[in-house]
Order: C-alpha cells, then sequence, then structure tokens
C-alpha cells in the first residue's frame, strides 16, 4: 500500500476533527448523576432505576440528545447503605460535576443527601418515599413517588369505605416499613380507625405466624402490612396458613408482580395501592397517562421483562430534569430548579405531576389507584 | 524522639496531599473518609493488636457517639463540644459495665459476645424511634465549632480529622511505649504468664477496652458532625466486621498497619466501582487472596516483600561480582 | 391461649431446625480445623437458589434432581474452599481466618448476584399447602419436612461420627492432627470430607426452609449470624449443643415475639444468649476451657 502525504494530512486532519468534536460533546454533555440501591435488600428499587434511567438516556441521545446536546449518565451503587450515598453524591458532586441527580431509592440515603444538595445548591430529584423528603420543602430537593402518607391515606379511603374500622398493623423494620407504620399511626384517627395491633418483622426474618397469631387473637376487621422485599410475600402466605379470613391490606412497596409470584394463590382478594402503570391496559382511552403510561411499559418489558412502579419514579424523575433544562436552554442549576419546580401538568408513570413552591412533589391522592389482586392479575377497585 | 518519628512522617504527608491535589475529591472526600476509619482501626487495634481481645462490635460504640451528640445537640440544644465529652461518657460508663463480664471470654465466644451486643445496640437505634429516629435517621445536627471557627467544608474536615488521627497516633505510641504498654503486650503474649508477673490483666484488658471505646465515641461524634445526618446502617455489624477487617488487613499490633489497612479499604470500592455488578465478588476475592498471601496483614507482608527483593537484587549483585572476580 | 403458645412453639421449632441444620455445620468445621466457617450461610443461599434455577421453566428438572445436583454443586464449593482458600492459610491466626471465610461469603454472593440476579425467589412446597389444624394452631406439611428433614440430618450425622470410620478419622484429626496422620489418616483429605458434609448440611437446610421463607442471593447473611449464634449458645464444637442452641433460639425468638414485642425480639435473643455466656462461659453443653500456658 502506497500512503501518499496528501492522504496522511487527511487522516490527521479528520483524527483532529473527530477529537476535537468529540472534546466539544464532552464539555458538553448533560451530566445526569445518580446513586441507587443496585444491590443489597432494596435491589428491587435500586436495579429497574438504573435499567430505567440507561434505558432512556441511550434512546435520547441516539435520538440527538437534548437541543443537539448529549446526557451522560454517572452512576453509583449505594447498597441501599446512608453513608455510602453520602459518599457518592459528594463524588457525583464534586468530582463528575454533574448538572442535576436523579436518584435515592430509598428514603434514608435520600435524606442523608439533602443536606449536601442543600449546601452545594444542585438540583436533587429523588426516588424514595418518605414524605419527610418533601414535608418540609427543601428548595433544591423534589421527589417522584406517592408519598407513604399517601399510601396510609388511600387504603383508610376504602377501609372506610367498606366500613372497617378497627385495623392491625404489621410493618417491616426497615426505613419503609418504619416510616409507613408511622404515617398510619399517625393518620388511622381522622377516618375513624383504631389500630388495635401493632407487630413488626426483620427484613430476613423466614416466618410471621407468631405475630399473625397475635393479629388473630384481637378483634382487628382488616390487616395493614407496609414493607418491601420478601417479607410481605411471607406475611399474606402466613396469613392463609393461618386460616384468618380478614381482608388485607398491602403497600405500593409491593407493586410488582414478584409479589403476586411469590405469594401465588395467598396474594387473592389483596388490596393495595398503586400508580396506574400496574393496569395501563385497563385505563380507559380518555386517559391522559395511557399512553405514557403503555410506552414506558412496552419499552421496559421488551428489554428487561416484568415492570415495577419503582423504575417508573426514575422514568418521571429522568424526564421531569430534562425538560426542565430543555425549558431553561441551560445546565445553569439556579434556572433548572426553578424549571423544575414550574413543572405543569406533566404527564410521568406515577400520574400528572404540578409542582410549586410549596409542593416539591406536585402529585394528588388520585395519582393513585386502589387495586385488587384477581387470578393473579391486578385490577382497579371501582 | 523516635516516639516522635511516625507522627511527623504521617503528618507530613497529610500535610503535602492536599498541596499536590488542591480540591480533589479523593484528597478532601476519601481520604478523609479513610482518616475516621483509621482513627477507629487504631482503637480498636489497640484492643485486638495489642490486648488480643477480639471485638466483632466495635461499631456500637462509634455508633453511641454519634447519637448522644446527635440527640443532645438537637433535641436538647447542648453545645456541639460539651455533646462529645458527655457522649464519651455515656459510651465510657456503657464500656465500663460490660468489660469485665464480657472479657472474661475467650476466642469465638468473645466475638460472638461483642458481635451481640452491636446487633443490640443497633435494633435499639432501628427500635427506638422516638429518641433515634428510627431507621429514617436523625437529621440536622448543627456544624462542629471549635473556638469561634465553624467546620463546614469536606477540607475543614480534612483538616481536623488529620489532626485528630495525629494526636491519636502520638497517645497510643506513647501508651504503648510506657510501663502499662509493656503489661498490655506481655497479655497479648499470655495472660497467664503476665498474671504471674503480678500484672493485674482483667484490670489492664478492662481499661483498655473502655479507652478503645472511649476513641470510637469521639470519632462517632465528630462524624455525625461532618456527615449532618446519621442513621443505624452506618453502626451496623457490617461496618464493626469492616473494621475487623481494616486491622486484621493491615497487620495486628501496627498502629500503621491499622491505618494502612483503613486506607485500602477504604480506596478499593471507589476503584471497584468500574465493576459495577461484579464489585461484590471481585471485591470477595481481593479480600480473601490477601489474607491467604499476607496473612500477618498488608504492611508486615510488603515489608517481607520488599527484604526479599531487596536481597535478592543485592545476592544477585554479589554473585556476579565473585564470578567476575573469579573471571 | 394454649393454642397461641402452640402456634408459637411450631414457628419456633421450624426456626430453630433450621438454626440447628447451619449451626451443626458450623460445628464440623470447627472441630475438624479449628476455623469458624462465617461462609456457612452461603451454602444455605447456594443450595436453594441452584434448586429453583435447575427447576425453573418449562424444561427444569423435576425439583428432586435439581435438588441433589444442587447439594453436589454446594458440596463441592464447601471442598473448594477448605482446598483453596483455607488449606493454604493453615498456621494463620483465628482471626485470619476468620477474615478469610468473611471474604469467602462475599465472593460467593457475589458470584450470585451475578449468576442468579437480585430478584427473591420462591420454591414450592414439596407436599403441597394444605395446613394441618392441631386445635386452633396450624402447620404446613413444609414445616413438618422442616423437623423431620432436621431430625433425619442429625441422626445421621451422629451416625457417621460416632459409627463409621471415616466419622471417627475426622474426630481424630480434630483431637490431634499430627498424631492423626502418623496413624495413616490422610488429614487433608479428611478436611476435605469434613467441609463437604458441612456444606451438605447447609445446602440441605436451604431447600428445605425456601418454600417457607423465599431465596435470594443475600439470604445467607442472616441464616450464618444465627446459625452461628446457635452454635456458641450450645457450645462451640459440640454437635448436640448445636443443634440444642439452634432450637432454643428459634423458640426463644418466637416466644418473645408472641409475649413481648416483636420489634425486640432479635434483641432479646442476643441478651438471653449474652446472658447465658456471661454465667457459662463457654456456652450451655461446651466444654471448659483450660488455659494453657
Amino acid at each position: 500500500m502506497r500512503i501518499n502525504k496528501k492522504s496522511v494530512t487527511a487522516i490527521a486532519a479528520a483524527v483532529g476533527i473527530s477529537v476535537a468534536s468529540s472534546l466539544a460533546t464532552a464539555a458538553n454533555t448533560i451530566k445526569i448523576g445518580t446513586f441507587l440501591a443496585v444491590t443489597g435488600p432494596a435491589s428491587f428499587l435500586g436495579d429497574p432505576e438504573l435499567k430505567t434511567l440507561q434505558m432512556y438516556i441511550d434512546s435520547i441521545n441516539a435520538d440527538g440528545g437534548i437541543d443537539g446536546r448529549k446526557v451522560e449518565l454517572f452512576h453509583y451503587d449505594t447498597g441501599g447503605k446512608a453513608k455510602e450515598a453520602v459518599k457518592f453524591a459528594k463524588r457525583l458532586i464534586k468530582k463528575d460535576r454533574v448538572d442535576v441527580i436523579v436518584g435515592g431509592s430509598t428514603s434514608g440515603s435520600t435524606m442523608s443527601v439533602i443536606p449536601l444538595a442543600e449546601k452545594n445548591h444542585i438540583p436533587f430529584i429523588s426516588l424514595a418515599g418518605s414524605v419527610k423528603i418533601i414535608d418540609p420543602v427543601k428548595k433544591w430537593v423534589f421527589k417522584t413517588p406517592h408519598t407513604d402518607r399517601m399510601a396510609a391515606a388511600k387504603i383508610f379511603e376504602d377501609m372506610k369505605k367498606r366500613g372497617i374500622s378497627k385495623v392491625a398493623l404489621i410493618s417491616g423494620n426497615g426505613g419503609f416499613g418504619k416510616s409507613g407504620r408511622g404515617q398510619s399511626l399517625a393518620l388511622a384517627p381522622n377516618y375513624g380507625i383504631s389500630v388495635v395491633a401493632d407487630e413488626s418483622y426483620g427484613k430476613k426474618d423466614t416466618d410471621m405466624t407468631t405475630q399473625l397469631t397475635k393479629i388473630r387473637n384481637s378483634n382487628a376487621e382488616a390487616i395493614l402490612n407496609f414493607g418491601f422485599g420478601s417479607g410481605p410475600a411471607i406475611v399474606t402466605k402466613n396469613i392463609r396458613q393461618l386460616g384468618i379470613k380478614l381482608p388485607l391490606y398491602q403497600s405500593h412497596g409491593v407493586a410488582s408482580k414478584k409479589y403476586i409470584e411469590l405469594a401465588g394463590s395467598a396474594a387473592e382478594g389483596v388490596r393495595l395501592p398503586a400508580a396506574a402503570l400496574l393496569v395501563a391496559s385497563s385505563l380507559s382511552n380518555s386517559d391522559p397517562q395511557k399512553q405514557v403510561l403503555l410506552d414506558y411499559k412496552n419499552r421496559f418489558e421488551a428489554k428487561h421483562g416484568s415492570v415495577s412502579t419503582f423504575g417508573g419514579h426514575a422514568y418521571d424523575g429522568l424526564l421531569m430534569a430534562l425538560q426542565a433544562i430543555d425549558r431553561a436552554n441551560s445546565t445553569d442549576k439556579k434556572k433548572v430548579r426553578a424549571e423544575i419546580e414550574k413543572t405543569a401538568n406533566f404527564i410521568g408513570t406515577g400520574g400528572v405531576f404540578n409542582m410549586s413552591p410549596s409542593n416539591h412533589l406536585g402529585l394528588g391522592l388520585d395519582a393513585f389507584k386502589m387495586l385488587e389482586i384477581k387470578n393473579g392479575n391486578w385490577t382497579i377497585v371501582k | 524522639m523516635n516516639r516522635l518519628r511516625g507522627p511527623i512522617i504521617l503528618a507530613a504527608i497529610l500535610v503535602a496531599l492536599p498541596l499536590l491535589f488542591p480540591d480533589n475529591y479523593f484528597v478532601t472526600v476519601v481520604v478523609t473518609t479513610a482518616v475516621l476509619h483509621a482513627i477507629l482501626a487504631i482503637s480498636l487495634n489497640l484492643l485486638m493488636g495489642y490486648a488480643g481481645q477480639i471485638s466483632l462490635g466495635h461499631a456500637a460504640f462509634f455508633g453511641i457517639g454519634a447519637y448522644s451528640s446527635a440527640i443532645l445537640t438537637t433535641q436538647h440544644r447542648l453545645d456541639p463540644l460539651l455533646a462529645i465529652a458527655a457522649g464519651m461518657l455515656i459510651t465510657g460508663t456503657i464500656a465500663f459495665l460490660i468489660a469485665r463480664p464480657i472479657l472474661r471470654l475467650k476466642g469465638h465466644y468473645l466475638a460472638m459476645a461483642t458481635l451481640g451486643f452491636g446487633i443490640i445496640i443497633s435494633i435499639i437505634l432501628v427500635q427506638a424511634g422516638h429518641f433515634t429516629g428510627g431507621p429514617d435517621g436523625l437529621g440536622d445536627i448543627p456544624k462542629l465549632v471549635i473556638f469561634g471557627w465553624a467546620v463546614e467544608s469536606d477540607f475543614h474536615w480534612y483538616i481536623v480529622m488529620s489532626t485528630i488521627l495525629i494526636l491519636v497516633v502520638w497517645l497510643v505510641n506513647n501508651l504503648i511505649d510506657s510501663r502499662s504498654g509493656r503489661a498490655l503486650r506481655a497479655l497479648h503474649g499470655s495472660e497467664i504468664a503476665a498474671e504471674m508477673m503480678g500484672i493485674n490483666t482483667t484490670a489492664v484488658k478492662s481499661a483498655i477496652f473502655v479507652l478503645s471505646a472511649l476513641i470510637a465515641s469521639f470519632a462517632g461524634s465528630l462524624f455525625a458532625h461532618q456527615q449532618s445526618f446519621i442513621s443505624p446502617d452506618s453502626f451496623s455489624f457490617f461496618f464493626s466486621i469492616e473494621l475487623v477487617t481494616m486491622v486484621v488487613l493491615g497487620g495486628l499490633a501496627s498502629t500503621y498497619g491499622a491505618i494502612f489497612g483503613a486506607l485500602v479499604l477504604t480506596f478499593l470500592p471507589e476503584l471497584l466501582v468500574v465493576f459495577e455488578d461484579y464489585e461484590v465478588m471481585v471485591f470477595g476475592a481481593i479480600l480473601m487472596a490477601m489474607m491467604i498471601f499476607m496473612p500477618q496483614g498488608l504492611f508486615v507482608g510488603f515489608e517481607k516483600l520488599a527484604q526479599r527483593l531487596y536481597r535478592k537484587f543485592f545476592a544477585s549483585q554479589t554473585i556476579d561480582k565473585e564470578q567476575r572476580d573469579v573471571a | 391461649m394454649f393454642d397461641q403458645i402452640l402456634q408459637f412453639l411450631i414457628t419456633g421449632l421450624t426456626t430453630g431446625a433450621i438454626y440447628a441444620l447451619v449451626a451443626l455445620g458450623f460445628t464440623i468445621i470447627y472441630n475438624a480445623s479449628d476455623v469458624v466457617n462465617f461462609a456457612q450461610g452461603e451454602f444455605v443461599m447456594m443450595g436453594a437458589m441452584s434448586t429453583v434455577f435447575l427447576a425453573a421453566g418449562d424444561n427444569g428438572l423435576p425439583t428432586p434432581l435439581a435438588a441433589t445436583l444442587s447439594v453436589v454443586l454446594v458440596i463441592c464449593v464447601g471442598i473448594f474452599l477448605q482446598r483453596f482458600a483455607i488449606a493454604p492459610a493453615r498456621g494463620a491466626s483465628v482471626v485470619t481466618t476468620i477474615i478469610i471465610t468473611i471474604g469467602a461469603s462475599i465472593f460467593l454472593r457475589g458470584l450470585a448476584l451475578v449468576v442468579w440476579g437480585k430478584d427473591i425467589h420462591g420454591m414450592t412446597p414439596f407436599s403441597g399447602e394444605t395446613p394441618i389444624h392441631i386445635g386452633q394452631a396450624t402447620l404446613l406439611p413444609q414445616n413438618i419436612w422442616v423437623m423431620g428433614g432436621t431430625a433425619v440430618m442429625v441422626l445421621a450425622v451422629h451416625y457417621f461420627f460416632h459409627y463409621t470410620m471415616q466419622g471417627k478419622a475426622i474426630l481424630a484429626c480434630s483431637y490431634n492432627r499430627d498424631a492423626a496422620s502418623l496413624m495413616g489418616i490422610n488429614v487433608g483429605l479428611m478436611m476435605m470430607v469434613a467441609y463437604g458434609l458441612s456444606a451438605l448440611l447447609g445446602a440441605m437446610a436451604g431447600i428445605l426452609v425456601a418454600p417457607i421463607s423465599f431465596t435470594s442471593y443475600d439470604a445467607g447473611v442472616m441464616l450464618g449470624l444465627k446459625g452461628f449464634s446457635a452454635a456458641i449458645l450450645g457450645g462451640m464444637g459440640n454437635p448436640m449443643g448445636a443443634v440444642v442452641g439452634g432450637l432454643l433460639l428459634g423458640l426463644i425468638e418466637s416466644l418473645s415475639a408472641g409475649l413481648i414485642s416483636s420489634g425486640y425480639k432479635d434483641a432479646i435473643g442476643f441478651i438471653i444468649l449474652l446472658l447465658v455466656l456471661f454465667i457459662r462461659p463457654s456456652g450451655l453443653m461446651g466444654k471448659r476451657s483450660s488455659d494453657r500456658v
């Protein structure tokens, strides 16, 4: 092969240009940071969240990015530990210098990062449940999942409709279960409901018949279980084993097909509040969410298997952040924060969001649907 | 003079780092964490390395200190410095009360008892939500103010933690060289022999147990102010085991080994993030390999390796020389 | 009230039986090699997880075959652990071997995470799910499987150590390694047998309990910890102590959850364990140790 001088310079120039342009895009990328519980006890939250972020960022980049700018994801696994979350949030802020953080699978890890976001003035959209994240409102902190307070309210509303006034509470002793328990105890009196039993279990416990035997001997008219992971499925099976006929309510912590699969026939008749994502196809065509939900569900399931509402929270957070950046026409943190706060009529998987300076979640109680499990599938309680 | 050499070298390194890498995440954040871990590892090493008593519950003392500071400063508006002292008082009292019955146990029974103590404390932190905030943690811990100087940025904390590490090293070095330090080491060799020599082993062991807990409590208070938010998972038995791993990995009965172990175990996960899902597996494999091939710890291991290379190098030179001489 | 207590006892004995099997695994390895194997819980997890995956799907194996293959697999893991992690570190201090086995447990957990993923999995109960009623109390056929399976294995282990040449040879190694070697016992082989046996017990425990409690890649941590506690409670090194310790721990947890507080049941378990150790520093049935000078 003969190489002449001309072609060499041409190649050099081409390489030079491509290097320069890649540098230019690197400097110009929109940097999204995230820290999630991809492994550990809360991995069923963090895993679909990360997959969702990666999937959508890839497809946005394939479509040319936002205003011609590529989106780059920086992600770290916290294993569900608050201390790791703080460390990685610092890494995102100091080393990776991200423009916005969308992450924090668990309330504990979110709460521990809030002081950092506030101090460093970085917009932070949390994917965790606790109401404490946005109440009181923190300037730089937003969240997309429904709160545990909303879940408790939705459940008590339904109980009241059925004429239930005495409820037995059983909760996991992790952050989610404890926080849900607290909200339930606080809200119950507003609905004229009294809590007649208050039991808990460890997240790796293998059998809850002891706690449920105590509940059976109380005068409860329904059982409410706040928890996630294997706990709620074991509780469900144990209830049937003990022959307890009371209605069982679960929280949105079990809103994935996995729960039905694990609890099997024992899950029949269980009610829970959850986002419409689980029942997307049975929504009426006029429902504004239907298109978004089906689109997300189909894309996720085509690649990763059964959809859960948890990945949906990440979708909501990511798109909300990117749309805010798009509207702001910059990644200036102050402007982006202001735009996130102005989010109006954003149709996400969790509901239709309307943020405001006094509401950094922007979802109403109607964003929750009350579901019942029938024939191994979700149905909407009318 | 010899006693001061170590702390001076350490201080020189800690001063040089931020000068060489100003405003670097790995220095101001990761090294600061490593320094905190080093303080804890040194305190645990006092007990494990010098007094020969295993403890799988050290995170509990760290946690009691942290929560004492957090609760006293947020719920009772106590001055942070007073809260630190109060935390140490509380931790010291608890350590003193359990020291004698626990230290009567030996080997695996001692390991189990300390492990159990650690787990009991972390269950209380989770369950006593009224005081501790439960698993969601406690926030809004005020910043530390030392003589009018507010410790705020990561770099400030780097300075504070580093200073305290140097002081702790100096203190521990003095202790080990003192009369009671010699008693301590005798204890590690053989408790019965030490007893025969007229050393009150129970008293020495208890004193070390309490001192070790006090340092951990102090570190816990600092941690609470540094993070301004704490939750029980930072004080679980997993962290106790991590601390033991630092001490053993670095090399028992060596203060600098403990520092080295803390450094390695703090930086390793930072570097392993590139492995993503494989991270856990790789970490386990590295841990096993290091302990199998350097059972006396990395510090001693590297020293030996260096010696061997040194000897090899010089030995080959002498042979060369001999051969040349013969020729 | 009686029915309630009966229910607590059934629950306690089922959980306790699993603790007992894990504790027995700890004891066998401890007796053979003076090592406390913190990867014991991972044997339990791997037994259950590999059974689930071998039996999964339309082309899955029938459960008994899947379970057998899984047990063989876990035995191999146990032997590998001895051969490549414990044997090379012979003569290392107690804490060093503890860290090695902790490293092994992290490694095996990480491996399970990569191979089998992070999901929680259930397993079909061996003989259906129709509860059996005893008065107001109920138990599942699987509870009987767990308790019966544990009883059979405990007896088999007892027989092995007291009535077979191999079992006696392992005991000989634990009393005096060098003397055993001089008597013509292949010490290296016996170590592998001990680790394999311990792995077998762990895997069986995992397979028996998975239909009740489900399994996931990190299910071994808690069971390992509880098994270790049970072994210590009964007295480290005494196989019958391990069984008693396991059953007792299960009962304590269940009764304290039922009668005192479910939130503090684990704490109560550990407090009782500590109190036992304060009174009897070598556990309930452990040998009093005498110090060597």
